[in-house]
C-alpha cells in the first residue's frame, strides 16, 4: 500500500490548491474589514422590503435593466401589487427595470454613469454592499460633499441622507495611559470614528435594517433562480446517488470475474 | 492491490472470461436496474435542453397581452395596437355601418355565422364583437398574411357595386366586410381572425386575454 | 474480405439481418470489436485511469451545452455581457445550461491536470506511448486556447482585461509583436472585431482541432494499449489465441468500471454546480460580472485559476531573475557537452546557450517571460525524452523522481496560487524560486532519472 500512499500524498497539494481556492476575492476598492450582512432569500417581507426600498431610492439613478418587473412576482406579490407599489414609471409589467435618468445626464451629473445594478450583488459582494451603503460621511472636500469608508471620493452622493443622517469622520490618536502610542513607523497610532452631527429619520438600528433588506433584495436580484437551483441540485444529487450504488454493485458484479 | 516491490509475478491469473454462459440472474437484474435508473437520469437531463427551445421570458412579455385605450377613437376611426408582433384593429364602428352590416345578403359570404372557429365563443355573433359597436381583429388577410386596406365607406366607387363597406386585400383582391367576413369567390379562405379580448374599463380593452370565465 | 466473412449475427431474425447488412458495408461489428469488446486493457488499472475517460464526458457536456448557449448568445459587443445575463435569467433552464459550461470549463482542467499526473506517475508517456503523449499535449494546448476564446465571450471586465493583457503577450515578441498583436484583435483595442472572431474560433475552429485530436490520441492509444500502475507492457504475455493473459476485454469490465467512476464525478461536479457555481470566485469571477469597460481597468486582474501556474512564471520573469536563469542556462549547457556524444552536438549546444544568455541580457525581460511560460507548457511536449529511467511506474522508481515529482506538483500549485493574488516583492521571489523548481524537474530529468535507483519490475501484472 505504501505506493499509493505516495500516490496519494502526491495528490493531496491538489487537494489542498482546491480548498485554499475558497478565499474571497470580490472587486472590492479597498482593504478595509468587511461589515457581514445575514443573506435570507426565504424571507419574503424582508425582500419586498427590499425592493420597495431599490424602486424608491436607486432606480431613480441606477437601471436594473437586465431583470423584468414582473419578476418580482416571485417574492410573493401580484402582479397587480407590483403594478401598484414598486412601478412608477409607465412600463408594462414585462418590461425591464429601466432608470428615468439618462445615461449621459448621468455622466454629466456624477462623472460617471451610475451602473446598473443588475448582476452588482455578484460583482460586489453582499457584505461590501451592506458596509458601502451604510459607510457615507460628511466630506467638505470631495465635490458631492459626501465621501465612504470602502469606497474613498466615489461619485455617488448618500441617498439616504435622510434615514441615516448626517456623520462625520474623526481621527483622533489612541490614549493609553493618558499618552499617545506610536504606530510602530514613526507616526501616531490613531482610530478613526464617525459623529453623527444630525440624526436620520430611523434610528441607527432601523437603518441597518433598512440597508440589510436592499442588500438581500439586490442579492436576490443577482440571480433570482438561486434558490431554485439549490432545491432542483438537491433532487439532482438524490437521483446521482441512487446511480452511484447501483453503478457500483454492478461494477463489483463484474468484477468478480477478475482475478 | 500487491505492492510488494522485487520480481515476484503471480501466478497466471488472466480474467475468466470464458465461455457465454447463462446470464446471472443478479447480474441481469443490476443491467436492468442501471439501465432503467440511467435511462431515466438522461430523460431528466434531456429536458432542460429541449425546454430550453420553448419561449423565454422576453418572448413571453412580448406576446403578452396589450392594454389598449379606445377612449379617444371617434365614430367610424380605426387604431391600431401591436400584439404578438401581428397588427391588431381596434374600429369604433357606427350605427350606420352596423345597420349596412346587417344588409349584405348572408349567399354572398363564405362564413356568414361565424361557424369556423375565427374568433373567440363571445365573439361568435353577427358583428363578431364583444360589444356590437367596437370590433377587435386581427389585421391579417387569412390568404397570404397581407394587411387588409380600410374600404370602410358603403358605396365606395373603388369597389364593386353594392359595397357595404369592409376591408380590401391590396395583395391578391381578397374582400371582407365591416365584421371581417370574407366574401364568396375571393382567394382568402376564411374570416379575419377575432384576438380574444376582454374589456377592463369603458374605454380600455386587454388583448391577447380571455374575459374571466369566458 | 468482406464477402469471405462469415455474418456476425442470427440471419433467422430482421435485427440480425439488418446488422449483418450494416456489417456488410461498414464495419461496424469489427470496430466494436477492436476498439471496445475485444480492447483489452490491463486489470490492475486503478482510480487515476478514471480520468481520461472523464475527459472524454466534460468534452461532450461542453460541447453540448456550448451548442445550446450558441443558440442564446449574442457575439457583439453592445449585446454580449446583456445575452449571458439573458441566458441566465430568460431562457427556460439558460442558468443551468450555462452553469454546466462555466463549472465543465473548471472540470476539464482539473480531469486534464489529474490525467497528466497520471502519466508522470505511471510512466504512460514513456516509450512505446510518445505519440499518445504528444497529441494529448496538443489537446492540452488546445484547450487553453479553446478556454481563452471562450472567455472573452461573457464580455465582463475580467473577459475584458484578461483577453487584453495575454494578445499584449504576442506584442513582447521583437519587431513584429506590435503589428501581430492589433491582427489578433482586428484593431487597436480588444473591441467588437475581436469578440466577433473570438467567438468563431470557440465554437467552431478549435472543438474541431480538438475533437480530431481526440481522435487521434485514442487511435494511437488503441495501437498500442493501455498503460498500467505497474508499467507492465502486458502484450508481453499472451495465451494461444494471442489475447495478453493479464488483460481483460475493456467492454464490460472498464464500461462498468469507468460507469462508477462518472458518477461519482458527476456527483461532485453537480455539487459545484448547483450550490457553489462561482466556487468562490475562482470558477466565475466575481469581476466578470461587471460589463467590460475600455477606459477602466478592475484594481486586479488574474486569469481564471487554470492559466494562473504559467501566468505566475510570466509575472515572476523579472530583470533580476535573468542573472540567475543565464547560470541555469549554462550549468545546463555544460553539463549537456559533457555527455554530448558528437563534437557537432557539443558545438550546437554551446553556440545556443551563448545565444540564449546573450538574448538574457539584451532583450526585456517582458519578452524572456512571454518565452518561459510558452516553455513551461511547451516543455510537457519533451518529456518521454528527458525522462531516462529504465523503469516507468513510480512504484519502481527511486527516491529521486518521487521527490521532483512531489516538488513538481507543489510547485505547481503554489504557482498557481500565487497567480491568482496580485503581486508583491515576496511573492514575486516565491514565484521565482517555484519557477526555478518548475524547470529543474524538466530539464535535470536527464541526468536525475539516470542517477535514481529503481527496483526490479516484475514480468506480469500483479492485481
Amino acid at each position: 500500500m505504501t505506493k499509493n500512499r505516495i500516490a496519494l500524498a502526491l495528490a493531496a497539494p491538489f487537494a489542498a490548491a482546491v480548498l485554499a481556492l475558497a478565499g474571497p476575492a470580490h472587486a472590492a476598492e479597498t482593504e478595509l474589514k468587511l461589515e457581514k450582512v445575514e443573506i435570507d432569500l426565504a424571507d419574503l417581507p424582508r425582500l419586498q422590503s427590499g425592493a420597495r426600498t431599490f424602486v424608491n431610492y436607486c432606480l431613480g439613478c441606477h437601471g436594473a435593466e437586465l431583470v423584468r418587473y414582473n419578476t418580482l412576482v416571485q417574492l410573493g406579490l401580484t402582479e397587480q401589487q407590483v403594478k401598484d407599489n414598486l412601478m412608477f414609471t409607465a412600463e408594462k409589467i414585462g418590461g425591464y427595470m429601466r432608470t428615468a435618468m439618462r445615461p449621459a445626464d448621468g455622466k454629466e451629473w456624477f462623472g460617471v454613469a451610475p451602473p446598473d445594478l443588475s448582476v452588482i450583488a455578484r460583482a460586489r459582494g453582499a457584505d461590501w454592499l451592506y458596509t458601502y451603503l451604510r459607510g457615507f460621511y460628511r466630506d467638505p472636500s470631495t465635490v458631492t460633499g459626501w465621501n465612504n469608508t470602502v469606497f474613498p471620493t466615489v461619485a455617488m452622493p448618500n441617498v439616504f441622507e435622510h434615514l441615516q443622517g448626517d456623520r462625520v469622520r474623526k481621527e483622533e490618536p489612541v490614549m493609553r495611559d493618558g499618552k499617545e502610542v506610536g504606530d510602530g513607523h514613526g507616526g501616531v497610532l490613531t482610530r478613526v470614528t464617525f459623529e453623527t452631527i444630525r440624526p436620520g429619520s430611523q434610528t441607527p438600528v432601523e437603518f441597518d435594517r433598512t440597508v440589510r433588506d436592499l442588500v438581500n433584495f439586490l442579492v436576490w436580484m443577482g440571480e433570482p433562480v438561486q434558490d431554485q437551483r439549490k432545491q432542483i441540485g438537491f433532487f439532482a444529487l438524490l437521483a446521482i446517488g441512487v446511480l452511484i450504488v447501483l453503478s457500483y454493485l454492478l461494477y463489483k458484479e463484474y468484477w468478480k470475474d477478475v482475478h | 492491490m500487491s505492492t510488494s516491490s522485487g520480481a515476484t509475478t503471480h501466478p497466471a491469473s488472466g480474467a475468466s472470461f470464458s465461455t457465454p454462459s447463462p446470464m446471472d440472474p443478479r447480474r441481469r437484474n443490476l443491467i436492468i436496474g442501471t439501465c432503467v435508473a440511467g435511462g431515466a437520469a438522461v430523460a431528466a437531463a434531456a429536458w432542460p435542453f429541449l425546454d430550453s427551445w420553448s419561449p423565454s421570458e422576453r418572448a413571453k412579455a412580448a406576446g403578452a397581452p396589450v392594454e389598449a385605450d379606445f377612449g379617444a377613437l371617434g365614430p367610424g376611426q380605426r387604431m391600431i395596437v401591436e400584439w404578438r408582433g401581428k397588427p391588431v384593429w381596434i374600429i369604433n364602428r357606427t350605427k350606420e355601418m352596423l345597420a349596412d352590416l346587417a344588409k349584405i345578403p348572408p349567399g354572398n359570404l363564405v362564413d356568414p355565422d361565424s361557424k369556423q372557429a375565427n374568433q373567440p365563443p363571445y365573439a361568435t355573433n353577427a358583428t363578431r364583437s364583444i360589444k356590437p359597436g367596437l370590433f377587435v381583429v386581427v389585421g391579417i388577410c387569412t390568404h397570404l398574411g397581407c394587411s387588409p386596406t380600410d374600404k370602410f365607406t358603403a358605396g365606395d366607387p373603388t369597389m364593386p357595386a353594392g359595397w357595404e363597406g369592409g376591408f380590401f386585400c391590396p395583395c391578391h383582391g381578397s374582400m371582407f366586410d365591416l365584421a371581417g367576413r370574407v366574401y364568396k369567390n375571393m382567394p382568402a379562405p376564411d374570416n379575419l381572425i377575432v384576438p380574444p379580448y376582454r374589456f377592463a374599463s369603458d374605454t380600455t380593452v386587454i388583448i391577447g386575454e380571455d374575459t374571466k370565465g369566458a | 474480405m468482406a464477402e469471405a466473412k462469415a455474418p456476425a449475427y442470427d440471419s433467422s431474425k430482421w435485427f440480425g439481418r439488418t446488422l449483418n447488412w450494416i456489417d456488410d458495408r461498414f464495419p461496424m461489428t469489427a470496430l466494436w470489436r477492436s476498439q471496445v469488446a475485444e480492447y483489452y486493457a490491463p486489470k490492475n488499472m486503478n482510480f487515476w485511469y478514471f480520468f481520461g475517460s472523464l475527459a472524454l464526458l466534460v468534452l461532450v457536456i461542453q460541447v453540448v451545452t456550448g451548442i445550446f448557449l450558441t443558440m442564446h448568445y449574442k457575439p457583439d459587443a453592445r449585446f454580449a455581457f446583456a445575452s449571458v445575463e439573458y441566458i441566465m435569467r430568460e431562457v427556460p433552464w439558460g442558468w443551468l445550461i450555462r452553469y454546466m459550461h462555466s463549472t465543465g470549463a473548471s472540470a476539464f482542467f482539473i480531469v486534464v491536470y489529474l490525467h497528466m499526473f497520471r502519466a508522470l506517475l505511471y510512466g504512460s508517456h514513456r516509450k512505446p506511448r510518445e505519440l499518445t503523449w504528444i497529441f494529448g499535449c496538443l489537446i492540452f494546448l488546445s484547450l487553453m486556447a479553446e478556454a481563452f476564446f471562450g472567455y472573452l465571450l461573457p464580455w465582463g471586465q475580467m473577459s475584458y482585461w484578461g483577453a487584453q493583457v495575454i494578445v499584449n503577450l504576442f506584442g513582447a515578441i521583437p519587431i513584429v509583436g506590435e503589428d501581430l498583436a492589433i491582427w489578433i484583435r482586428g484593431d487597436y483595442v480588444i473591441s467588437d472585431a475581436t469578440l466577433n472572431r473570438f467567438f468563431a474560433m470557440h465554437v467552431i475552429a478549435i472543438p474541431l482541432v480538438l475533437i480530431g485530436l481526440v481522435l487521434a490520441h485514442l487511435i494511437a492509444l488503441h495501437e498500442t494499449g493501455s498503460n498500467n500502475p505497474q508499467g507492465v507492457e502486458i502484450k508481453k504475455h499472451k495465451d494461444a489465441n494471442g489475447i495478453p493473459l493479464d488483460g481483460i476485454p475493456f467492454h464490460p469490465y472498464y464500461t462498468v468500471k469507468d460507469l462508477f467512476g462518472v458518477m461519482v464525478f458527476l456527483l461532485v461536479f453537480a455539487v459545484i454546480m448547483f450550490f457553489a457555481p462561482e466556487m468562490g470566485g475562482y470558477f466565475l469571477e466575481y469581476n466578470n460580472f461587471i460589463p467590460a469597460d475600455p477606459l477602466v481597468t478592475p484594481s486586479h486582474i488574474a486569469p481564471v485559476w487554470y492559466f494562473t501556474p504559467y501566468y505566475s512564471i510570466l509575472r515572476a520573469t523579472t530583470d533580476r531573475i535573468m542573472p540567475v536563469m543565464a547560470v541555469a542556462v549554462a550549468v545546463l549547457a555544460l553539463m549537456t557537452i559533457v555527455r554530448a556524444r558528437s563534437g557537432w552536438m557539443r558545438g550546437a549546444v554551446a553556440g545556443g546557450a551563448v545565444l540564449v544568455i546573450i538574448g538574457f541580457f539584451t532583450l526585456e525581460a517582458k519578452v524572456w517571460g512571454v518565452v518561459f511560460m510558452g516553455v513551461s507548457v511547451l516543455v510537457f511536449l519533451a518529456l518521454p525524452w528527458l525522462d531516462q529511467a529504465p523503469v516507468k511506474s513510480i512504484r519502481y522508481r527511486g527516491p529521486l523522481y518521487r521527490l521532483a515529482l512531489a516538488v513538481f506538483v507543489i510547485v505547481f500549485v503554489i504557482l498557481g496560487y500565487l497567480g491568482t493574488l496580485p503581486p508583491t516583492p515576496g511573492r514575486t521571489l516565491v514565484a521565482q524560486v517555484c519557477m526555478l523548481a518548475y524547470f529543474a524537474f524538466f530539464f535535470l530529468l536527464p541526468w536525475y532519472s539516470r542517477w535514481d535507483s529503481h527496483k526490479p519490475v516484475p514480468e506480469r501484472v500483479s492485481k
